[in-house]
């Protein structure tokens, strides 16, 4: 069995709704695959199904070669479960919740303690750590609901949504801790509903609407699936802005966008730089931002699910980090 | 053993079952969750230690002359029968505990562990025998403070306690399958008193079967309230009509009967609750 984690046909319905309606996913070992989809896709039960905590309907999954409903107690000594919402007992201390955990997986109290010492201070909550958790604030419980499913270091970690309620600082950590499990051999199901996390983790990223895989590839393959690229310019000036909009009007042979002083159009032919470079410089217009870029994962997923991601554009479609191409 | 091949990143071997040594010992772990809570938050204990000290003195001292003419004949009446009538509130720490957990996620992260299936369930059922010695150590000891006076001997008080415990070990799961089935643990609370105190009082534990009008009688008869409240007098106070009142018969009788029901409890509840529990999650 090459595969980490592997599924078919998983099927499971809820009264009339269909949860998952026949997911198939495979996971490498030591890669993150993320699973991207809108509220109610199916996303969390996916997840249950794998984590042995939902049986299918229909459909095979195994985990390392075991399967999550026969051998559901080896496929639980194997995993790491970070759910949705946070399940930290709140009548706990930090430590006490790590403790609970390590004593449970029959971890030796001294040891059991030192891990959730290290894992503390990992999350950075050695200063709550004899706290109650229920003084914690909904990113301090996040973080020790995460370092609960890290205390038996698990092979295989699945994270539901797992910087959803992060703040900007936390989640970059947060990314940086999966990619040092990551790298330290870990295979990580990561759901999630923004995109640029997807973007940023997932060697594979799988697509999922109304319980149906819509889509999956590397991010890269996603975006070229969409085929346009996106056309931004930005005039220093904001008289420019009438003209702009037309010169980027007329190449692209499509209404422009226009948001602020930035004005983007999706287009299919990468020459239309240059000409747009040589149009402007024509009309004596100076731009302070002028690039071709792929579409971002924002894009894809309104062309795959025909409604728009979750998201609000906070670092998305502004952001100049995506650039492949850009001229000045 | 060690040796490890190249594929997963790690592959210890895997044992595909809990012994039920580990079980057993998972279930202690998780209830020792609930003393810590109790450690934690000493106001908890108070909350179900309070209201039976409040009810000992309240009916000894402001009812009890009325209904027995001296409080003192009253008090050794009354305070068996508050043993068990509170035995029976604190069960419901268990429905409380299991629907926080179940509302809060803590459940899930249980079951996703590699730990018996049985060991959550078996955790709170186990923790909640701890507060419930406490509790009736507790409204003993107010009663002996106030005057209540053993009429047989420890041996007698020792199986009343024994029964209590194994009455409230099975009555936990009449309280399993309210925490299951209610949406949020306030409402377990509500489902206490609007369920516990009408059968709790209907029943002989503040007065005798034979004052209450003939129709009620019958229910209080088979009320396992009475039946247990009987059995804990004649253990605790002896086949005799001691500073009561009212005869307090003898303890075979009602020890058996409050068995039975324990029985038949356990018999129609568990099956139920794990029912009502496997369908939830
Ligand atoms: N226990 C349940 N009982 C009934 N319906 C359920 C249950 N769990 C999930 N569903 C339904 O199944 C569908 C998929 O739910 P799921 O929680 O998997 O979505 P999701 O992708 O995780 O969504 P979100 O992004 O909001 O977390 C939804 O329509 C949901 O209402
Ligand atoms: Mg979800």
């Amino acid at each position: 069995m090459d595969h980490a984690i592997w599924a078919e046909g998983l099927v499971k319905h809820f009264g009339e709704t269909k949860a998952l309606d026949g997911v198939d996913l495979a996971v490498r070992p030591g890669t993150v695959l993320g699973l991207l989809g809108p509220n109610g896709a199916g996303k969390t039960t996916a997840v249950r199904v794998l984590a042995t905590l939902l049986r299918p309907d229909a459909g095979r999954a195994s985990v390392n070669g075991y399967d999550v409903v026969n051998d559901a107690h080896q496929v639980r000594q194997l995993i790491g479960l970070t759910g949705q919402y946070a399940s930290v007992d709140e009548t706990l201390t930090g430590t006490e919740n790590l403790l609970l955990i390590g004593r449970l997986l029959g971890i030796p109290k001294p040891q059991a303690k030192q891990r959730a010492r290290e894992l503390l201070a990992q999350f950075e909550l050695t200063d709550a750590a004899s706290r109650a958790t229920k003084t914690y604030s909904g990113g301090m419980r996040r973080r020790l609901d995460l370092a609960s499913s890290l205390v038996g270091r698990p092979t295989l970690l699945y994270l539901d949504e797992p910087t959803t309620g992060l703040d900007p600082r936390a989640r970059a950590e947060l990314w940086e801790l999966i990619r040092r499990l990551v790298a330290g051999g870990t295979t990580v199901l990561l759901t999630t509903q923004y995109l640029d996390e997807a973007d940023e983790l997932a060697d594979e990223i799988m697509v999922i609407d109304h319980g149906r895989v819509i889509a999956s590839g590397t991010p890269d393959e996603l975006k070229a699936k969409t085929g346009s690229q996106t056309l931004a310019v930005r005039p220093a000036e904001r008289e420019h802005l009438p003209i702009v909009t037309s010169v980027v009007g007329e190449l692209a042979c499509a209404t422009p966008d226009v948001k602020g002083r930035l004005v983007t159009a999706q287009v299919t032919d990468p020459k239309v730089l240059p000409a747009v470079v040589r149009k402007l410089d024509d009309a004596g217009v100076v731009v302070t931002e002028l690039a071709l870029r792929t579409s971002s994962l924002n894009e894809v997923f309104l062309t795959l699910t025909g409604h728009p991601a979750e998201e609000t554009d906070e670092n998305g479609t502004d952001g100049s980090d995506q650039t492949e191409r850009s001229a000045a | 053993m060690t040796a490890i091949t190249a594929t997963p990143p790690s592959a210890p071997a895997l044992s595909p079952r809990v012994s039920p040594i580990d079980g057993v010992r998972q279930s202690l772990t998780l209830a020792w969750r609930t003393i810590v809570q109790v450690r934690h938050n000493p106001w908890e204990l108070g909350d179900f230690s309070f209201q039976p000290i409040m009810f000992v003195l309240l009916f000894t001292f402001v009812f009890g002359g009325a209904i027995a003419g001296d409080w003192q004949g009253y008090l050794q009446f009354m305070l068996p029968g508050m043993i068990t009538m509170n035995m029976l509130f604190v069960t419901m720490y268990v429905a409380q505990g299991l629907n926080t957990d179940l509302t809060k996620g803590v459940f899930d992260r249980l079951r996703s562990l590699p730990i018996a299936r049985w060991a959550p369930l078996a955790g709170r059922i186990a923790a909640d025998q701890v507060k419930q010695a406490w509790s009736i150590v507790l409204v003993l000891g107010i009663g002996l403070i106030m005057g209540f006076r053993i009429g047989t001997n420890v041996g007698g008080l020792l199986v009343a306690i024994v029964l209590l415990l194994v009455f409230a070990l099975c009555f936990s799961w009449v309280s399993v399958l309210v925490g299951v089935l209610a949406r949020d643990p306030e409402r377990v609370q509500i489902f206490g008193f609007t369920a516990l105190f009408p059968v709790t009082f209907v029943s002989n534990v503040f007065v005798p079967t034979e004052t209450m009008p003939g129709w009620l009688q019958a229910f209080v008869k088979v009320n396992p309230v009475s039946i247990l409240s009987d059995a804990c007098r004649a253990l605790m106070l002896g086949d005799k009509t001691v500073g009561t009142p009212w005869h307090v018969g003898s303890a075979g009788p009602p020890v058996v009967q409050s068995l039975i029901w324990a029985a038949a409890i356990v018999l129609v509840f568990a099956p139920l609750s794990v029912w009502a529990l496997k369908r939830k999650i």
